[in-house]
């Protein structure tokens, strides 16, 4: 299993990374994407998987006397996906009004000369 | 020690969105409640500074979740001096706002959306937790997105694209990093974190992890080569946001890197050579930047990128008395920044222009306010006595110590280079004949009295802070120089948070 993700991560970071450098909008969108998961499943991974065990102590004992999985990470992964709910919808409301103020999806277009200053 | 009221900054500022969220069309009411609010917070956090400065570190547990368990908020002479300054700046620029943002701004929620980024930045000040740390990073950089596109123009948005694309990649660093340590030490809080990290095996691993903090954090803090989104979007927003923008959020950058690189990780030295060959690079590509602009902010942007190296290099030099000068600069340059870009705003209502060649005869027609401005550059520049002469005097110093004599060069050479586009900018705009463009015209003159007070006293009192600054250097040295002590001695910290 952790191999599989190992690999998965590897797979997102790279794409993402090549998406975001590319000069489409709607890549960078994806690249942005792409990254966000591939960062949540690497702190999923980090925080040691461990299956069928789930962090509840027993109504019969004090303490645990068995390795349990570690529930902070999904917490954190929670918080991240949230967080990156509100930017993305962000970046998509923004990415379309820009869109259709310069009327190109190319990012090389978002350059308004100094001259245009006011 | 523990302090409940050490987060009152943070729920001043929080309840005072929330309050005008309720009025949300009644713009004049929300400006009356920006301004007290501003205000309180500016009395609580000085309280807050005045309780850590003479009885020490004072912490928090959320919930009464004891750390390392539960998140937890400490108040260490450095954050607690921070907050401060972020009050003065943000009482200016509240008051700045209530005269220099257009009604449609404010029907469409400038003001919450202030006070939320006001709340983010006490609250990454404040936070003794590193995904903490995270989450007011994300709070601080979703309320810049909103203030930085409020409005629509094409050059805001086309700046908030490249904005929002390079902050968010840094967040995914910051977080990256945070993941990779809490799977190699099981801990998120600063403090217990601070323990773990030496009794880690493979130190090898912590230096990587460490480069992941180092990237998040130089993107923010628009350090050489990740700051191109920096010169490229702080020229676009209204005046007030640019002040914020200039004077606060790189500087949060700047505090993280400093929190983690004393308290989290130790550079090594290859670590201290990369920074300080970061700082060299981000002063030279500052000042070249700055010496071709011809727009106001523009040059301002400019400057903050080169003035971000004099504090990079005093981390990098990693000696007592470098980050002595690294945080005086610190103190110095969030006060004069956002002055700089209040002063833009100032000079926008003058002649409805920012651009140097349309610009001239400002000083003909309103010398009393052109002479404080004159202040507020002299104290950028660093004219001894005023604030920013100081900071500099302990970094070349510094850079002696440490045999880092090209360093100390380009900090020369950055304060030079500022000095002539400051000359520059000032005879072009103060001394020349006004140009007679038709594009020029003054709406200061005609903007009622109360208006005109408000637009211009958070530029005379932030001065008044520079000045006063720079001839009490005394008692800054003497908080600077506990502050590094914290710093190079973790163990108060530790202790006060871990009892």
């Amino acid at each position: 299993m952790e191999l599989v993700l190992v690999c998965l991560i590897g797979i997102l970071y790279a794409s993402g990374m090549y998406m975001i450098l590319r000069r489409s909008m709607v890549k960078l969108l994806l690249g942005i994407l792409l990254l966000g998961n591939a960062t949540n499943i690497l702190i999923f991974l980090l925080g040691n998987l461990t299956a069928g065990k789930p962090p509840v102590i027993p109504p019969d004992l004090k303490v645990f006397n068995d390795i349990y999985a570690d529930p902070i990470p999904q917490a954190l992964i929670l918080t991240a996906i949230v967080i990156s709910f509100g930017l993305t919808a962000f970046a998509i409301v923004l990415l379309k009004r820009v869109y259709v103020l310069v009327d190109s999806d190319d990012l090389d277009d978002l350059n308004t000369p100094e001259e245009e200053d006011i | 020690m523990t302090d409940n009221s050490i987060i009152a900054p943070l729920i001043i500022h929080l309840l005072a969105a929330l309050l005008q969220l309720a009025f949300w069309r009644k713009t004049v009411t929300q400006r009356y409640i920006s301004v007290v609010a501003a205000f309180l917070g500016l009395v609580s956090a000085a309280s807050l500074f005045y309780k850590v400065y003479s009885g020490g570190i004072l912490i928090m547990n959320a919930a009464n979740w004891r750390a390392p368990f539960g998140i937890v908020f400490v108040a260490d002479l450095f954050s607690s001096s921070l907050v401060l300054i972020t009050a003065i700046a943000s009482l200016a620029v509240s008051v700045f706002s209530a005269a220099g943002i257009n009604r449609a701004r404010m029907l469409y929620g400038y003001f919450p959306i202030f006070h939320f980024l006001v709340m983010g930045l006490n609250g990454a000040f404040l936070t003794g937790d590193i995904f903490n740390l995270y989450v007011w990073f994300e709070v601080i950089i979703i309320s810049s997105f909103v203030l930085m596109t409020l409005g629509g123009r094409k050059a805001q948005l086309e700046g908030a694209v490249k904005y929002m694309a390079l902050n968010i990649l840094a967040s995914m660093f910051f977080l990256t990093g945070i993941g990779v340590l809490y799977g190699i030490t099981g801990s998120l809080n600063m403090a217990d974190l601070a323990l773990r990290i030496p009794k880690v095996q493979n130190q090898s691993l912590i230096h990587l992890t460490s480069v992941f903090f180092l990237l998040g954090f130089g993107i923010k803090s628009a350090v050489f080569p990740l700051y191109f989104w920096l010169p490229s979007s702080y020229h676009t927003p209204p005046s007030a946001v640019a002040a914020t923008f200039g004077g606060l959020l790189t500087k949060v950058g700047i505090y993280a890197l400093f929190r983690v690189f004393t308290l989290l990780f130790t550079p090594d030295d290859n670590l201290k050579n990369l920074l300080v060959i970061l700082a060299v690079f981000t002063i030279v590509t500052g000042m070249f930047g700055a010496l071709i602009k011809d727009n106001i902010r523009r040059l301002f942007s400019s400057l903050i990128v080169c003035h971000i190296g004099f504090m990079i290099g005093g981390l990098g030099l990693y000696s007592k008395i470098a980050m002595m000068g690294a945080v005086f600069y610190l103190f110095h340059d969030i006060l004069v920044k956002t002055n700089m870009f209040l002063i833009a705003g100032l000079i926008r209502q003058f002649r409805g222009s920012m651009n140097l060649k349309l610009l001239g005869g400002i000083y003909g027609q309103y010398p009393k306010i052109s002479l404080v401005i004159a202040l507020v550059l002299f104290s950028l520049v660093g004219v001894p006595p005023l604030s920013g002469f100081w900071p500099k005097l302990y970094l070349i110093e510094a850079g002696f110590d440490m045999k880092q004599f090209f360093l100390v060069g380009t900090i020369i050479a950055g304060s030079f280079v500022t000095l002539y586009v400051i000359a520059r900018m000032w005879s072009e705009a103060f001394w020349k004949n006004p140009s007679g463009d038709a594009r020029i015209q003054d709406t200061f003159a005609s903007l009622p009295r109360h208006k005109k007070t408000f637009l211009v006293l958070p530029v005379v009192v932030l001065c008044f802070c520079s000045v006063m600054i720079g001839l009490d250097a005394q008692f800054i040295i003497e908080v600077v120089d506990r502050i590094t002590d914290e710093m190079i001695n973790t163990a108060p910290y530790i202790k006060a948070v871990l009892g």
